[in-house]
């Protein structure tokens, strides 16, 4: 690792988590717009142009509030696990190529990136590493459960780290088709292979429709979303939460629900790659990715404004008697056709 | 043809879907206040009149029937004797002194129904928030109406001075 290297992948670091942090931001934004346009109504329209001001408002409100910390709370611990949950979230997101570039890129004789697929980390087991973050994701949710001390905060927590371990392995199963297909795990072998053949969404429909339906409820969200269903356990595992490590809580949420995005743009749908190249390569292939994330998370929040809430046991059937077995059959199929046609 | 749960299922999805989709791009029901304001139905009750009749004289005569009638126990009338030099009300007394506490005031309109003149009147003033509470003690001179004589006087003065009227 070189002084070059290292400065290179700082700024790519801070460049990323910036843009994260207002996805997140714009994320509320346009989930509250996009919900209420589907609902015969405007959403916020008034901070700011068109309210576009209205995430920074929110903001402001939501570190100003106190800080409150339950009496018999678990300190250590429930200062640790909003923390948990957001450093998780933001370091998944590592391995995910955002852009292609079109030549070696070489600054002062160290080689910085390579042509191809450019991620912050091009791990060759970059697909293991993003299952491996999100499942440490779990310990925030339980350890935040838990240390509240609060019965509806543990039974929040725990329905929702249930929820979560039981969608991974339906999450999992169902991406095991793109491995056997592309014979790696590196997320960038991964795009390339996609470039040379067509999108993953075409030789595995079943593995995207599974992998669908296990992100949305991976990421606690609606349906799914009975661990925190505001109507019910009003909000959870996360119920004695203020301020700013509600704020951690609420990233978390938000930045996952990006992250499983990118995973399946770059999985099935071909990643930083598109029809025709904007300006250079690499600006084409940010703006490329960019739209694809983009379609994705309107069609969370399009299904969150669409669908009612799951009840928690069919939630559970749904996750081990459907999803798993059906991944089960989907790696079946695709091994067999790997192996007698290659 | 056997029902198959997964198709109705996912069919039902993609018809709801659809329908959220299509509902983007419909006529949204929002009223963007302040640009836009919704009116009132006519039995609307919001803020609270002092009706005159059309002489001038106020209707009110004092008699704090209105005071007895609120539940919220929120208006304030002291009562005065009319003599022949100083008039306001044809009757033996006025309303020298008439407060409403609009922050206590629940706008159920028993005054109006209470007032054998039908000098207090809820009309269809809404927006009546505030900052300061002490503001919200609405006194006589700020809910009495203008008089209508120097209305009309008002109005024909402004008519002569426009010119002819088509």
């Amino acid at each position: 690792m070189t002084w070059e290297q290292g400065i290179f992948d700082l700024i790519v670091a801070v460049l990323i988590i910036f843009a994260l942090l207002t996805g997140f931001a714009y994320m509320t934004y346009a989930e509250r717009r996009i919900v209420a346009l589907m609902q015969v109504r405007l959403g916020p329209n008034r901070v700011g142009p068109a309210g576009l001001l209205q995430p920074l408002a929110d903001g402001i409100k939501l570190l100003f509030k106190e800080d409150i910390v339950p009496a018999q709370a678990d300190k250590p611990i429930f200062t640790l696990a909003p923390m948990l949950s957001i450093i998780v979230a933001l370091s998944a997101f590592a391995v995910i190529p955002f852009t292609v570039i079109s030549s070696t890129f070489i600054v002062r004789g160290s080689t910085i990136a390579s042509k191809g697929p450019l991620a912050l980390a091009s791990l060759n087991v970059g697909l293991l590493y993003v299952f491996a973050a999100t499942s440490l994701g779990v310990y925030g949710i339980i350890l935040s459960g838990w240390a509240s001390n609060n019965k509806y905060s543990l039974l929040g927590g725990i329905r929702s780290s249930a929820q979560v371990i039981s969608y991974e392995l339906a999450l999992s199963m169902a991406v095991i088709g793109v491995i056997a297909i592309t014979g790696s795990l590196s997320l960038g072998d991964i795009v390339s292979f996609q470039q040379r053949h067509i999108p993953n969404i075409l030789w595995q429909p079943l593995g995207f429709c599974l992998y669908c339906i296990a992100a949305i409820a991976e990421v606690n969200r609606a349906p799914f979303d009975l661990a925190e269903a505001e109507q019910e356990l009003v909000a959870g595992y996360h119920i004695e939460y203020s301020s700013f490590r509600f704020a951690m809580f609420f990233m978390a949420e938000y930045i996952n629900m990006i992250t499983v995005s990118a995973f399946a743009t770059t999985l099935f749908l071909d990643g930083p790659v598109g029809p025709f190249v904007l300006i250079t390569p690499w600006l084409s292939g940010l703006f490329w990715f960019t739209i694809k994330v983009a379609v994705l998370l309107f069609t969370f929040i399009w299904i969150r404004a669409t669908l009612p809430r799951v009840r928690y046991d069919r939630l559970m059937s749904l996750g081990w008697r459907w999803l798993l077995p059906l991944g089960l059959l989907n790696i079946v199929i695709t091994g067999a056709v790997v192996a007698f046609t290659a | 043809m056997p029902r198959n749960a997964f198709v109705e299922g996912a069919a039902a999805i993609a018809k709801g879907m659809s329908l959220t989709f299509e509902t983007m791009f419909k006529k949204k029901t929002t009223v963007q206040w302040p640009e836009q304001r919704e009116g009132v139905k006519p039995r609307y009750r919001g803020r609270h009149v002092l009706e005159r009749y059309d002489n001038g004289l106020e209707k009110c005569i004092g008699c704090e029937l209105c005071a007895g009638a609120c539940p919220a126990d929120c208006i304030l009338v002291e009562a005065a004797e009319n003599t022949d030099g100083h008039r306001v009300s044809p009757g033996e007394r006025y309303a020298k002194r008439y407060e409403i506490n609009m922050s206590r005031c629940i706008f159920c309109g028993f005054c109006e129904e209470a007032c054998p003149t039908g000098a207090i009147v809820l009309k269809h003033d809404y927006e009546l928030a505030d900052f300061d509470i002490p503001h919200q003690i609405y006194t006589k001179e700020m809910m009495l109406v203008p008089d209508p004589r120097e209305v009309k006087r008002k109005l024909a003065a402004m008519t002569e001075q426009a010119g002819e009227i088509r």
